[in-house]
């Protein structure tokens, strides 16, 4: 059923607020403002809090969140969210803070950031971290404007960003954002980087290669140091997108593998709420040489105290007009608390049994296009079932009729009727075996009434949305 | 603690299923080499319990609001939270999706950005908005970037009556673009128009005022427009703080053509700066609508004409267009924007109204106060909204610290931009009481 818009709950004059009296004697402000800067109406909902309440539960409703059920979408780490970092997150003394309160009052926060960043260059294998960046992608503008600052500061003029055609579409956007030109490099037959054609399209106007390790396809790049090599002897740096880091916690380091510069997703790996699209955090890690161009400021620590450093001369500068997202900072460090080192590397282990136990059991049904061994995640191709008469898109359309959410789909561009499936760690068995048998009987259904999967979803509260109309005639506001 | 739950029988059998011995053996694709040969050195694995207590003690070596009247503003206020907001978000439904790639199965999350964009124009008085940036700074930086491809311009007239952290977010986001920033001075604490009519010309992409700015000054709207409007390609972006937007008349009315702004005033906790939500909206015309940043929702209809809402103009976006994308935005800041969205409805028409006039007369009935002090002197009496700057022969440093000894926040010390002063906020929360007390402190110095 859909739920209509909260303004089609108002009524003239009704209110669903109480605030604080005014208390001090009437003030007119049209002695401090020109008539012509009032406002003449704010057309805003006029509601009772409970028509807020119900409004908001009822689109709830309509909704699916990780504690509904397994979330496989591919390289985006959809792992149970602790309630435990919530409630941390919510300690009055660590959230009820000001971005401009003196650094002496603020000694407490400043302690666990600290360890956050330590704990953060241990796991990823980097010198130092700014914690500044507040999703994956501005991750990567920082990473890549370090860069860019890196080389402009030693005078070498460098133009160019080197993006596999299996990279997250962040990557080639992020590049050209920190004012690089993109060389785009297809993968060989086993879904890895081709060394010949990297060694092709490096030249000394290369500032980096941007990759993600294991790569989109769940498989490791196991040339990994020659390709460092490739493109440090070249002269340019090698840049980790940390959006797959849950693959190899504890089990190697991007540091350890000669990149210079990556990004990490909290988000992600470090399992704070995706909240339906953000917040993120999306810290960035580097070698000791990148130190001078990390954003302003950096958290750093004395005899006696922690206390921000501004006087950074050759600072990028500010990414974010305070310090990142601290919120989700408070969960991450929580997060990485409750489990320490082993903790965290079990959480590898398991997210990589889990999806190679799932990729085992579908890859009969399903065309698995690389053979290679894979990690956390892995892909299939919808091939077999197109022919069949139903495509990627319906599959994961009637995924939802049977209450799972889909795995991320036609991605990566490399794979035809793609299926990028990230089980995660934090999903059992018995809840990878239930979506295993959903994904087969939908396979079934293709075979004795394609029509029933082309139509899908049925059961959801919408039936499958007009986006083509939505692109076309834009209703973007009530 | 962990969160895994395979029992050691299960593991067994799926390894069997999987055709190894051995966890390890899958690990095998990585290179010896690169493999980590040791444990990580990563403190941990406690309790609940054991991580409450110890958190708590963490977060007792803060002074926090808590035990303090703060008068601290600068681009995060403390205005008032609704307590249901923080019931509703607290839906998993909501905090634990990802963004609404099955629109399908996320008509929760789609219909409440629908709701905040509607609400986002209304207040702005632009048409089109998008489902939210990242914070103010950065959707200043992605606002200018986004005028500069729609003029074709490279220089940027930057008022200095923009936060100074905005300012540096948008060179950093700028160089690399080769855009090409003019700072336009101020007079007294507002923007020196005289100055800003001198460096207009064909060649400017885009005029950035904040409204009310930095200062808490009301910027003079009518003759920036009308100096505007000279120019054909220029743009004018209006960084506007959403609570005066309750009161004041919206930037659409004087010729914005992006407004944008830090909407964490709009029911955020304060949580030292974010996660909060940069919003962003436009006309709507074609050529702003192909540049706008980062997801846009819409309103459509399903199979059975059913409304429903969607991602939709995504041709923009990194993940179709990647290299020829208008931003590389992917995560954005979506539980914050539902924050604000319940914000904005449970205030409504009359209580957005009413916090900025009760925030606006209890930092007049302040200023006015301080002023007749001796030694403290507001700068901007006649033109503030609710936030307003004060001069002091006095240390200021030692005006705080004195205040902080009678847990009062007294103002955010001007010295971090730079410049003297004290720069105080004051939101609809201080009581006559609080405005009374930090005057007589203020008078006994």
């Amino acid at each position: 059923m859909a739920e209509r818009l909260i303004k089609d709950y108002s009524s003239p004059g009704r209110k669903g607020y109480s605030l604080p009296p005014l208390e001090i004697p009437e003030v007119d402000m049209g002695d401090y403002i020109k008539e012509s800067y009032f406002r003449d109406e704010l057309k805003l909902p006029e509601v009772s809090e409970v028509d807020v309440v119900r409004h908001y539960t009822a689109l709830s409703e309509l909704n699916y969140g990780v504690d509904s059920g397994i979330y496989p979408l591919g390289s985006c780490t959809m792992k149970y969210n602790p309630k435990r970092n919530e409630d941390i997150a919510r300690i009055e003394g660590l959230s009820q803070l000001h971005p401009y309160q003196d650094e002496e009052d603020l000694q407490g926060s400043f302690e666990f950031l600290y360890e956050l960043k330590r704990d953060l260059a241990e796991i990823s294998g980097m010198d130092e971290m700014t914690l500044q960046p507040a999703s994956g992608a501005h991750g990567e503008l920082t990473g890549l404007l370090i860069i860019r600052e890196y080389f402009e500061d030693k005078g070498i003029e460098k133009s160019k960003v080197i993006v596999p055609d299996s990279a997250h579409g962040t990557n080639p956007a992020s590049a050209v954002m920190a004012g690089f030109d993109i060389v785009e490099i297809e993968s060989n037959k086993d879904g890895m980087v081709d060394i010949d054609k990297l060694k092709e399209a490096v030249d000394d106007k290369v500032a980096a290669l941007m990759l993600t390790n294991p790569n989109t396809l769940g498989i490791f790049e196991k040339d990994i140091k020659e390709i460092a090599d490739i493109i440090h002897d070249a002269g340019g740096l090698l840049y980790y997108d940390g959006a797959n880091l849950n693959a190899i916690m504890g089990y190697a380091r991007p540091g350890d593998m000669d990149f210079d510069v990556l990004h990490l997703n909290l988000h992600k790996t470090f399992s704070t709420p995706h909240g339906g699209g953000g917040p993120g955090s999306g810290t960035v890690g580097i070698k000791e040489f990148l130190r001078p161009y990390l954003p302003r400021p950096v958290l750093k620590k004395d005899a006696k105290n922690y206390y921000w450093d501004y006087d950074r001369p050759k600072s990028i500068g500010k990414v974010h007009a305070f310090y990142g997202n601290y919120g989700v900072l408070v969960k991450a460090f929580s997060y990485i608390k409750t489990l320490g080192g082993e903790g965290l590397t079990k959480t590898t282990e398991n997210a990589v049994l889990n999806a190679n136990y799932m990729k085992a059991k579908l890859k009969e049904e399903f065309l698995l296009p690389y053979q290679e061994n894979s990690l956390h995640e892995f892909v299939l191709s919808g091939v077999k079932q197109k022919e069949k008469g139903a495509s990627t898109l319906n599959i994961a359309k009637r995924l939802l009729d049977y209450g799972q959410y889909a795995p991320t789909i036609y991605f990566p561009l490399v794979v035809k009727e793609a299926m990028m499936i990230e089980p995660t760690e934090t999903e059992n068995v018995d809840t990878l075996n239930r979506f295993i048998e959903t994904l087969k009987k939908i396979s079934e259904e293709i075979e004795k009434n394609p029509e029933l999967v082309k139509n899908a979803p049925h059961n959801t509260s919408v039936r499958k949305l007009d986006e083509v109309k939505a692109a076309r005639q834009p209703n973007l506001r009530w | 603690m962990d969160y895994v739950s395979n029992t050691v029988t299960e593991r067994n059998d799926m390894l069997k299923e999987i055709g190894v011995e051995t966890v390890e053996e899958i690990f095998n694709s990585i290179p010896e080499e690169v493999k980590l040969k040791r444990g990580l050195k990563v403190s941990g694995g406690i309790s609940e319990l054991f991580l409450k207590d110890y958190m708590k003690e963490i977060s007792e070596k803060n002074s926090s609001l808590v035990g303090y009247t703060s008068f601290l503003g600068a681009g995060a206020y403390d205005h008032y939270v609704p307590g249901i907001i923080d019931h509703l978000i607290s839906r998993q439904e909501f905090y634990t999706a990802y963004t609404p790639y099955q629109a399908e199965l996320s008509q929760g999350t789609l219909q409440v950005i629908y709701e905040y964009q509607s609400m986002i124009c209304e207040l702005t008085g632009m048409s089109v908005a998008n489902a939210s940036l990242l914070d103010g700074g950065s959707a200043t930086a992605e606002a200018i970037l986004m005028a500069a491809r729609i003029s074709r311009n490279k220089k940027i007239l930057l008022s200095a009556g923009l936060h100074p952290a905005y300012r540096e977010v948008a060179h950093t986001y700028g160089v690399p673009k080769n855009l090409d920033f003019v700072k336009i001075g101020l007079e007294g604490t507002t923007t020196n128009l005289t100055e800003l009519e001198e460096n207009l010309d064909k060649d400017v992409a885009a005029v950035v005022v904040q409204y009310p700015n930095f200062y808490g000054s009301i910027e003079d709207m009518e003759k920036i427009q009308k100096l505007k409007q000279q120019y054909k390609k220029v743009l004018l972006i209006v960084v506007a703080n959403p609570i005066a937007l309750g009161l004041l008349k919206s930037p659409g009315e004087f010729g914005a053509d992006i407004v944008t702004g830090e909407g964490q005033p709009l029911g955020n906790t304060l949580n030292y700066g974010g996660p909060y939500l940069g919003f962003l909206s436009c006309k709507d015309e074609r050529k702003y609508i192909r540049q706008i940043p980062g997801r846009i929702a819409g309103a459509t209809e399903d199979a059975e004409g059913n409304v429903g809402y969607v991602l939709t103009l995504q041709t923009r976006e990194q993940h179709i267009r990647r290299e020829k994308a208008t931003s590389n935005m992917c995560t954005n800041e979506a539980l914050n924007a539902a924050i604000s969205t319940i914000y904005m409805a449970t205030m409504g028409k009359a209580g957005l109204r009413e916090v900025a006039e009760k925030s606006f007369k209890k930092a007049h009935y302040l200023a006015e106060k301080i002023d007749e002090l001796d030694k403290f002197k507001v700068l901007n009496m006649n033109d503030f909204f609710y936030e307003f700057k004060v001069e002091t022969k006095l240390s200021v440093k030692k005006v705080l610290s004195d205040l902080k000894q009678e847990k009062i926040l007294g103002g955010v010390n001007l010295s971090r931009f730079d410049e003297e002063g004290i720069l105080l906020s004051v939101t609809e929360k201080r009581t006559k009481e609080e405005l009374d007390r930090l005057v007589q402190l203020m008078e006994a110095m």
